[in-house]
């Protein structure tokens, strides 16, 4: 089934059967990559399996990963399972609640090889994900594909076993929390302070309100087409702010930085106590 | 002499020769991956206690980690501990297999609030530094990564305090020998952050369109009150520790200078009967009695707890600060949007 030179086999999406759907965490994305950088000279892949767990609404949530040692020629691959399984072991008791989803390669497509491998965790998995992860960007983009099994039958004979696409949600709330900037660049000097973090913050919201700004006055003057939805998206966000009089406004903001500046006395305080103490204890002198 | 010929060449023996000074510990460049892989294990634990084992290479001056792995939650059994140790060797030796750098640089955990400060971790430490000559411990706060701050900080014990912990000698004469303070304890040291190029490449690719982060959403939220109500009582319960602390010593104060006391009256006695001994033409008594108990030496209080709870207020005063301060700029940026 496989050919010397791979085959590369691409769906496209089709209308998937299940309504099965799969929510990829960035540390996956991270962990896969860095498997890759990391292969022996001689792989040019790398295969690993996926931890995660199914949510109650079926979709799959895939969490973490780790690469297996595998052997890959023309007409067969073979995988390390004593390691795979050892990795499980070692791993579920960090997080009992992770369990295998599936498995993972890079490269783009699906070759010959990936059947047999799929068999094999289909034999650990009622129904496992198959995940491509294109790290050689061959389609000038580096695109992350899902893959699930699907029976093909005649009647009552199997046939083959198709592999059928299904949606992939890249969930990057925590890299977001992190933040892009740190992840994105190849080195970063220093992990930005609070003030920093929100002045960027603030910059952000300013440039937005700048759009939306530019928005408006260009669909007043009539060089935009007006799309009503954004319209009333716009009013409703105005409307949210709550209505109070200018004085109670202020006396709330002025409560609350007498709060803050009574705290930052407080620790200034503290911190003066700190160093009389310790003047105290080190320097007193038994004569 | 020898360098007559530039400093380029030097002869084998030179080198050979000249003693190696490791350069200290500047800068630890941590890998994406490794944060990552650290916010994601300190989080679902949250707000129990986890502790990982960090891997790396330790290149001149920088300490880099390039992997790490969680431990798991350690009962209070005792057989555990050979299990504890025969994880930590299988993870070692899978992750060998798939090349990753297999040598232990440190160790990280999570902490609460910023109270980390504690006598474990110190020992954990010296544990450590008899193996590998460089350790660092990465401290993660997933409380305060709530407010949009990544909290991540890299710690070592200073050098000078290290050698005096091993001579478990913290009487004050030797305190001020050394010049050394609370602040000496811990050093922090910077962190860079480094991706492969790849990652960088997925990144960019994979970053949302709109500019606005969910870490920008968690910096602009207005209320802060529930996590200074926290850091406040924290704060609260250090300074009672702080205060009993010292009133031990006053308490050994106290005792010494009365002991000193009973030891001048002792010795006028002493002193009184030798000299009616003389005139009785006696050998005078010793003016010494080290059976007396009054001779006995009152050990003097280790000072490392109150160094260790004024390191931790000193934590939670920075802390507030912080986080007043990020609180004023939202209540100005509210106020002018009201305004305006």
């Amino acid at each position: 089934m496989a050919a010397s030179e791979h085959t590369v086999l691409q769906f496209t999406p089709t209308q998937s059967s299940t309504s099965l759907s799969a929510k990829v965490h960035p540390l996956v994305i991270f962990n896969i990559c860095d498997c890759y950088v990391r292969r022996p000279d001689q792989a040019e892949r790398v295969i690993g399996t996926l931890l995660g767990s199914v949510l109650p609404d079926g979709t799959v949530d895939i969490r973490n990963s780790y690469a297996v040692p595998h052997n890959e020629s023309s007409d067969q691959v073979a995988l390390d399972i004593d390691y795979h399984h050892n990795m499980l072991l070692s791993l579920q008791k960090v997080n009992p609640k992770e369990v295998i989803v599936g498995w993972y390669s890079t490269g783009l497509g699906v070759t010959g090889g990936s059947a047999l491998i799929h068999e094999f965790y289909s034999r650990e998995v009622p129904n496992p994900i198959h995940l491509t992860v294109d790290t050689g960007f061959r389609n000038g983009e580096g695109t992350i594909k899902a893959y699930v099994s699907v029976n093909l039958s005649l009647g009552d004979r199997q046939l083959a076993a198709q592999f059928q696409e299904i949606p992939v949600d890249l969930r990057m709330v925590e890299a977001e929390r992190v933040g892009f900037d740190i992840l994105k660049t190849p080195m970063v000097d220093k992990i930005p302070s609070d003030l920093e973090g929100m002045e960027a913050s603030m910059q952000r919201l300013l440039a937005l309100i700048d759009d939306v700004y530019k928005y408006v006055d260009d669909v007043v003057e009539g060089h935009v087409a007006s799309d009503s939805s954004i319209g009333r998206f716009i009013s409703e966000t105005v409307a949210s702010l709550p209505k109070l009089s200018p004085s109670a406004f202020d006396k709330l903001v002025n409560d609350s930085l007498q709060d803050h500046l009574l705290l930052l006395y407080l620790s200034s305080i503290t911190r003066t106590q700190l160093s009389l103490a310790e003047k105290l204890n080190t320097a007193a002198q038994i004569l | 002499m020898a360098n007559n010929s530039g400093n380029m060449a030097r002869s084998f023996l030179q080198v050979a020769s000249t003693e190696e000074v490791a350069p200290s510990l500047r800068v630890v460049q941590i890998e994406g991956l490794v944060i990552l892989k650290i916010i994601k294990h300190c989080k679902e634990f949250s707000p129990a206690l986890v502790t990982g084992q960090l891997l790396g290479l330790d290149v001149g001056s920088v300490l880099e980690v390039t992997n790490c792995f969680p431990f798991p939650i350690r009962e209070e059994d005792e057989e555990i501990e050979a299990d504890g140790a025969n994880y930590q060797l299988e993870m070692m030796r899978c992750l060998r297999e798939v090349n990753v750098d297999n040598n232990t640089v440190g160790w990280y955990q999570s902490t609460l609030l910023g109270s980390f400060q504690t006598v474990e971790l110190i020992e954990t430490f010296m544990n450590y530094q008899e193996n590998i000559r460089r350790c660092v411990c990465i401290i993660y706060d997933p409380s305060r990564s709530n407010q949009g701050v990544l909290a991540l900080k890299a710690l070592k014990l200073s050098d000078a305090f290290m050698e005096l912990y091993r001579s478990n000698n913290f009487t004050g004469e030797k305190l001020r020998e050394r010049n050394l303070s609370w602040v000496d304890i811990f050093e922090e040291i910077p962190i860079k952050v480094s991706n492969s190029a790849l990652i960088s490449a997925f990144m960019t690719e994979l970053e949302a369109d709109s500019p606005i982060t969910q870490c920008d959403y968690d910096r602009l939220q207005l209320s802060t009150n529930p996590f200074m109500e926290r850091n406040v009582e924290f704060l609260i319960e250090c300074m009672d520790e702080l205060s009993m602390e010292q009133q031990k010593f006053q308490f050994y104060y106290r005792n010494l200078s009365r002991q000193q006391a009973q030891q001048q009256a002792w010795l006028q006695k002493r002193r009184s009967e030798n000299m009616a001994r003389k005139a009785a033409g006696e050998d005078p008594l010793p003016e010494e009695d080290p059976s007396n108990p009054i001779f006995k030496p009152i050990p003097e209080p280790s000072r490392l707890d109150s160094f260790l709870i004024t390191n931790q207020i000193a934590n939670f005063c920075n802390q507030i600060n912080g986080v007043s301060g990020q609180s004023f700029n939202r209540l100005y940026l509210m106020k002018a949007l009201q305004d305006s």
